[in-house]
């Protein structure tokens, strides 16, 4: 669906040097990306601001042109086809409306019919769908300037399904939502990618996303990519250890645990941390914790995926 | 094609929900023609200037109130913001041709300008002063000098807003037009009142397309012939060259903003 390969974007920045003198300067935003994304996929962007998530996105759709590189989407180019591509994608800008500002949802979402051609029948059976799943019928002819950010946002992202999109590109699609109106729009995507095979690809700073959405990760930072790769591969890459934390029923000590590296104790002896490597399972370290001592109650903690990205940057 | 006609609807619908905004833009432009025609017809009350007698001056002011509106002299910078803020690219990667999508916008706006901008004022002027009406033959020559004003005005908004893909401020350029159009365009006077040695010249600009056209057809000034072709050409060229620099721009564009 998405085949990137040596994607590079530069661009010219002018600082002002004293009085009058400016000096050019040449800022790479991508530099050296390449990826590939199958079709039916889910693919989660992620990398710190100014990584060059947005600039690759607008390659992708053909706003900006390659300074040299290789993109394909859905098979073709997209800065030379930018308009033909653009009828086989959707594309929603979490800062930024494609709604007419001016005019009740259901005006917009006719007048997308429009520019897309979409056939009444296909429009109608998914605006359906859609105003269903996301709960959009109380405000449908509201217009869009009177609407809050949840349900402008669930309005954009109607808006670039209403033709049928093989591909759905967000970036940062939950921002500013709250938890609610995040979950809502997540457990929405997650079924259109399941249910209709819509291969998405998105970018984010919550990560919460991502763990909901997206099986696979695909790291930038400083315009080149830094792992590419499952959520959980990652994640025992980088963040090889796992916390045992359990409770015992009287205080006690625990020592010669198998594969424990350190550990670390509360409630004077009630709750033990146990960081162990993922070379033991965590079936040993409990069973070995259960020789020892009285269990109450236990959990396995993986590394929060925030940690994860932390420590992927952290390691160039 | 069913696409445009759909967006000219919508920017039909999309200025009639400002109403507030419309009575009291009608009630300035009144008060101005008042303003306007008082001083213009002191001028020609003694004798007539250019073959402009009080009725044809009258005439000329309350159009011209009128066809401001529709025409919008002072230029818009609704696209310069789009470009400022970066929302351009969501303009840009729709499947169509943006500079027609906005032309086909502001089609339906000039339509909607013409019911409640344009008929008010010629209205009120005809009602209550002196008024010239052109003979039926001249209508439909009229309804198509408007369209070509209206054509020839888009053209040069689209450039200027389209100076802000290089300028990113283009406020400077966007003064400069309004003082251009105000002088060039037959607004302050008529452009038959410019001196012998100039009239060449002012007639020779895109602005004289955007309002005296018209006018001069309403009034029968002359043959229309001449004046709708200098419209159409000045409507190719300015439409030509914007698709050119927009064209331009996309392949240098950068989208401002994350």
């Amino acid at each position: 669906m998405i085949e990137v390969r040596e994607l590079r974007r530069e661009f010219t920045v002018t600082t002002k040097v004293g009085r009058f003198r400016r000096e050019r300067r040449v800022v790479r935003a991508v530099d050296d990306v390449g990826f590939e994304v199958a079709a039916g996929e889910a693919v989660g962007y992620v990398g710190p601001n100014g990584a060059g998530k947005s600039t690759t996105i607008k390659m992708l759709t053909g706003i900006l042109v390659p300074t040299s590189g290789f993109v394909r989407v859905c098979g073709v180019d997209p800065a030379r086809r930018r308009r033909e591509l653009a009828r086989r994608i959707g594309v929603v800008f979490g800062q930024r409306s494609q709604l007419w500002w001016d005019l009740p949802l259901r005006d917009s979402f006719e007048l997308l019919r429009a520019v897309y051609r979409v056939p009444k029948a296909d429009y109608a059976s998914r605006l359906r769908e859609c105003v269903d799943l996301l709960d959009l019928g109380p405000f449908l002819d509201t217009p869009v300037r009177q609407l809050s950010l949840g349900q402008r946002m669930r309005g954009e992202v109607v808006a670039s399904l209403l033709h049928g999109p093989e591909l759905l590109v967000l970036d940062e699609p939950t921002i500013g939502l709250d938890l609610e109106s995040k979950e809502r729009l997540r457990e929405f995507l997650a079924d259109l990618n399941r249910e209709r095979g819509t291969t998405l690809l998105l970018t984010t700073h919550d990560l919460d996303d991502i763990e909901r959405l997206c099986p696979r990760l695909v790291v930038i930072d400083r315009g080149t990519v830094l792992a590419d790769g499952a959520l959980d591969e990652l994640r025992a890459e980088v963040a090889p250890e796992r916390v045992l934390v359990v409770d015992l029923e009287k205080p006690a000590e625990l020592v010669g645990l198998p594969g424990v590296r350190s550990s670390r104790v509360e409630s004077n002896g009630l709750r033990h941390h146990l960081t162990f490597s993922r070379d033991t399972t965590a079936a040993k370290v409990i069973s070995a914790v259960a020789a020892q001592a009285e269990v109450h109650d236990l959990a396995v903690v993986e590394p929060e995926i925030d940690d994860v990205v932390r420590r992927l940057y952290a390691r160039r | 094609m069913r696409a445009y006609v759909s967006l000219a609807l919508a920017g039909f619908r999309r200025y009639s929900t400002y109403r507030q905004a419309m009575v009291a833009g009608m009630a300035t432009n009144v008060a101005f023609g008042l303003l306007r025609m008082a001083v213009l017809v002191a001028a020609v009350g003694q004798a007539p200037i250019a073959g402009y007698d009080v009725a044809a001056t009258t005439t000329y002011v309350w159009l011209g109130q009128g066809l401001m509106a529709v025409v919008v002299l002072w230029g818009d910078k609704q696209l310069a913001d789009r470009v400022r803020s970066g929302d351009v690219v969501v303009d840009l990667y729709r499947p169509w041709h943006l500079q027609s999508a906005l032309f086909a916008e502001d089609v339906g706006r000039a339509g909607y300008a013409v019911l409640v901008r344009l008929a008010p004022p010629v209205a009120f002027g005809a009602v209550f002063f002196p008024f010239r009406w052109p003979g039926f033959g001249t209508a439909p020559v009229f309804v198509i000098s408007v369209a070509l004003a209206v054509a020839v005005s888009f053209g040069m908004r689209f450039l200027l807003n389209a100076t802000t893909f290089w300028l990113l401020d283009n406020r400077g350029v966007q003064a400069l037009y309004t003082a251009l159009t105000w002088l060039f365009c037959g607004l302050a006077v008529p452009l038959a009142f410019f001196p012998d040695w100039a009239l060449p010249i002012v007639w020779s600009t895109p602005f004289a397309a955007m309002l005296q056209a018209p006018i001069d057809i309403f009034l029968e000034r002359g043959s229309p012939w001449p004046l709708l072709a200098a419209q159409g050409f000045w409507a190719l060229v300015v439409l030509a060259v914007g698709h050119l620099v927009l064209a331009r721009a996309v392949r240098k564009v950068v989208v401002q903003g994350g």
